[in-house]
Parts: structure tokens; C-alpha cells; sequence
């Protein structure tokens, strides 16, 4: 099966790479696939979760608030400010900064919240 | 025990206590320093990927963007000093305090008004003794920097970079680069406006000589450089803060090394003169026991 090679690269360090089938992520103009042999890109994200399909058939989700994408040669590139892996997310800590945004109508911030619960929600469903 | 011996004794202790201390920091700073370039490696990949895309965005569009965009008659300068926040750490913050007093010297002979931002207490310190106007400062993470104080230091420069009125026009960076243990030098360097034909990849190969692949940019290449410029001075603040943490490890480690050395010197010769003088207590004891004794026998002597 055709691959393509993701590296998930923070601003302070490699969060994740390898192989994988199909990478979904949300970039400004909407939830954009990324499969093997996809036409070179370069577009901007937005904060959302980034669900990257491995080749042995797992699931690697992650939490990315800002950065880019970058598609060329069969190799994506993720670059976020901050990405953590759905298993690093300190789900009790996110919902209470969720709380904190919302007393505080800090828009952005509930959406980093939101983005992290959902990362983070999304690999507990699978187990 | 004689006074002078006792004297001496009381150095011994304190500049035993005081290498003790010394040598301790030295081997905390021999430790961060491994933290410090590991940090460093660690943004590579993301200031690379960063470059490379900005480069690639920019040899692609023609738009004229405001952080690539040179004024002709730059009337103010910006100037952002990373120091560090203690001292005992040689030269280091007084080399790259030098050396932006140099730049702003320099900028102002080209008839450049200068505004300085501080990262680090030693650098407040020495700015607010001598009355200079900063405009902004931030203490308290020069030895383990965060990617979020290099966008909170990033945020006010662009900010006032951008601003339409009471702006600067030129943004200039001074830190510490880090060579090797031994070898960390005070750099400046102009982050803005960005000459895209300058810019570099870690290794120092030019990044515009690279060939790009034709992008599809979402949700257009202006849209792109706008999002990417930000990140991109970011990034290369970040990385100034990382090297010049790097360096006062390392600056700090070696200062230390030589005061610890230094201690076991001044022990040594201590040490020397402390013996010298119980060897001369010994001896004065000594005659002034014969000088009695024959003082006695020739008295008992001269009465009989």
C-alpha cells in the first residue's frame, strides 16, 4: 500500500513521525485529507486535531493550536507552535482550563481546550 | 596557637567553603549546558521546516508583505539585547551589553533613533543604572527559555513593527552565539525587515538555492506569508534565546572552573605560608627555651 511520511514537529521538539496512509487535519479552508501521491500544498491550520492513520493500521491523534502544513515528495510536514499527542493531554487539566475560558469568554483559549478534551476523547473511544 | 597562624587557618576554611560552592556550580552548569544544546537541536527541525517554507512562499509570490518591506528612510531602529538574568558568569552579559551599545552607536551615526528591549536582569540592571530609556524588558527565563517567551518577547516587537504611528522601522537582534564550550560570541544581527535571500538553514547553506516543488497554497501565498512571517521571527527569537542559554551555561561553567581553580591556589600557597608560620613558632618556642635555659645556667653560674 502506497505510504507517505509524516513528521509532526512542535516549535520546541518532534512530536511524532513515521508512515502513514492518510493524515486528516483542519486548515483554514476546512478539514483538508492528505493521502500518498496528493499534489504539493502548503496551507495554513488552524487550531483542531490532526488524525494521522499509521500503516499498521493505528491511529495517532494530536492536539495542534497554529502552524502550517507542507506536502512534497511524499513527505508531510506538521509544524505547530504546540502539538501533543492525544495520550500526552492531561485531560483533567483541560477541562478545567475549558472552565476557566468559559468564565473567562476567552474564545481562544476554550478553543485550545475544546481541540485538547477532543484529542484526547478521540483515542479513549477506540480502546 | 599563634595569631598569624590562626589567621591564616580561618582563610584556609573560607576559601575551602567558598570552592566547594564554586565547583558546585561549575558541575550544575556543565550539566544545563548538555540541556541547553539539546534544547537547541531540538528546535532545529522546526526552524528548518519554518525556512524552507518561507523561502518556498516567497520565491513563488511577489506580494510585498510589511515585514519584507525596507524603508527607504528608516528614522528608527529597534534594538533586542538577550542577556542573562544572574551574574557570575563571566563576560558574558557584559560582552553582549557591549556589543548593542555598539549597534545603537552604529545606528545612530546612520541617523537612526534607537529603542532598546531587554531580555534578562543583568542587562535591566546595567540600563536602568545609567538612566537609559528601554522600552520594554522581560526577566526570569534566560536560562531555560520557553517557546512562550519567545512569543510573548515576538508579540511586542512585531507589534511595534507593524504599528502605523510611533513605530520602528528596523529590528535588530543582539545575542550570544554559541560556538562551542569554550567559544561563545556576542552577535547582532537585523531580524527585520527580512531579506529573504539571506535566509539560512541551520547548516548555513543558503535556503534559496534549494528547488522547490510548486505548491498549492491555502488560502493564498499572501495568506501564507502572513501566517508564516510572524512564526518565522518567532522562531528565530526562540532560537537566539536557546543559543544564548547555551552560552551562559557555558560562559558561567568556565568562570567557575577558574575560580575554582583559583580557590585551590590561593589554599595551596595559604596552606604554605600557615606552615611557615607554625614552623617559626616552633622555632622561636624553641630558642626561647635554650635562651632561658642558658640565661638560668649562667646566673645559677655566676652566683656561685
Amino acid at each position: 500500500m502506497a505510504e507517505l511520511h509524516v513528521e509532526l514537529v512542535a516549535a520546541d521538539r518532534k512530536v511524532w513521525s513515521g508512515a502513514a496512509t492518510i493524515v486528516v487535519a483542519r486548515t483554514a479552508s476546512g478539514d483538508t485529507g492528505i493521502m500518498p501521491g496528493h499534489t504539493p500544498v502548503l496551507s495554513v491550520l488552524e487550531t483542531g486535531p490532526v488524525t494521522i492513520r499509521t500503516t499498521d493500521q493505528g491511529t495517532v491523534v494530536a492536539a495542534v493550536h497554529g502552524g502550517f502544513i507542507s506536502f512534497a515528495d511524499n513527505k508531510l510536514s506538521i509544524l505547530a507552535e504546540i502539538a501533543e499527542l492525544a495520550d500526552e493531554i492531561d485531560v483533567a487539566r483541560a477541562e478545567r482550563a475549558l472552565e476557566n475560558a468559559k468564565n473567562e469568554a476567552d474564545s481562544h483559549a476554550e478553543r485550545r481546550a475544546e481541540v485538547r478534551l477532543l484529542a484526547a476523547g478521540g483515542l479513549k473511544a477506540q480502546h | 596557637m599563634g595569631a598569624q597562624l590562626r589567621v591564616y587557618k580561618r582563610r584556609i576554611r573560607s576559601v575551602t567553603a567558598t570552592k566547594k560552592i564554586t565547583k558546585a556550580m561549575e558541575m550544575i552548569s556543565a550539566s544545563r549546558i548538555v540541556k541547553a544544546q539539546r534544547a537547541v537541536a531540538a528546535s532545529t527541525p522546526y526552524a528548518d521546516e519554518l525556512t524552507r517554507a518561507v523561502t518556498a512562499v516567497a520565491t513563488r509570490s511577489t506580494a510585498k508583505h510589511p515585514l519584507t518591506t525596507e524603508n527607504p528612510n528608516a528614522s528608527r531602529a529597534a534594538v533586542l539585547l538577550i542577556t542573562a538574568d544572574r551574574g557570575l558568569a563571566g563576560g558574558y552579559s557584559t560582552n553582549a551589553i557591549k556589543q548593542s551599545l555598539a549597534l545603537a552607536a552604529r545606528l545612530r551615526e546612520e541617523g537612526k533613533e534607537v529603542v532598546t528591549y531587554i531580555v534578562g536582569r543583568k542587562g535591566v540592571g546595567y540600563y536602568g543604572f545609567r538612566n537609559l530609556a528601554v522600552a520594554n524588558s522581560w526577566t526570569g527565563f534566560s536560562d531555560k527559555p520557553t517557546y512562550r517567551d519567545a512569543k510573548t518577547v515576538a508579540a511586542d516587537l512585531i507589534a511595534a513593527f507593524t504599528a502605523e504611528t510611533g513605530g520602528v522601522d528596523e529590528l535588530h537582534l543582539v545575542s550570544t552565539e554559541f560556538v562551542s564550550m569554550l567559544t561563545q560570541n556576542a552577535i547582532d544581527a537585523r531580524l527585520l525587515p527580512l531579506k529573504l535571500d539571506e535566509v539560512e538553514l541551520s547548516d548555513g547553506a543558503p535556503a534559496k538555492n534549494q528547488i522547490f516543488p510548486l505548491y498549492d497554497f491555502e488560502p493564498s501565498a499572501e495568506g501564507v506569508l502572513d501566517a508564516l512571517l510572524p512564526r518565522y521571527v518567532e522562531s528565530r527569537i526562540y532560537n537566539a534565546l536557546l543559543q544564548s542559554a547555551a552560552s551562559e551555561h557555558a560562559a558561567r561553567r568556565r568562570a567557575m572552573k577558574s575560580a575554582t581553580d583559583n580557590a585551590g591556589e590561593l589554599i595551596k600557597s595559604l596552606t604554605r605560608l600557615a606552615n611557615s608560620a607554625r614552623q617559626a613558632e616552633i622555632t622561636q618556642e624553641i630558642s626561647e627555651i635554650v635562651g632561658g635555659a642558658n640565661a638560668l645556667a649562667d646566673a645559677s653560674a655566676g652566683s656561685e
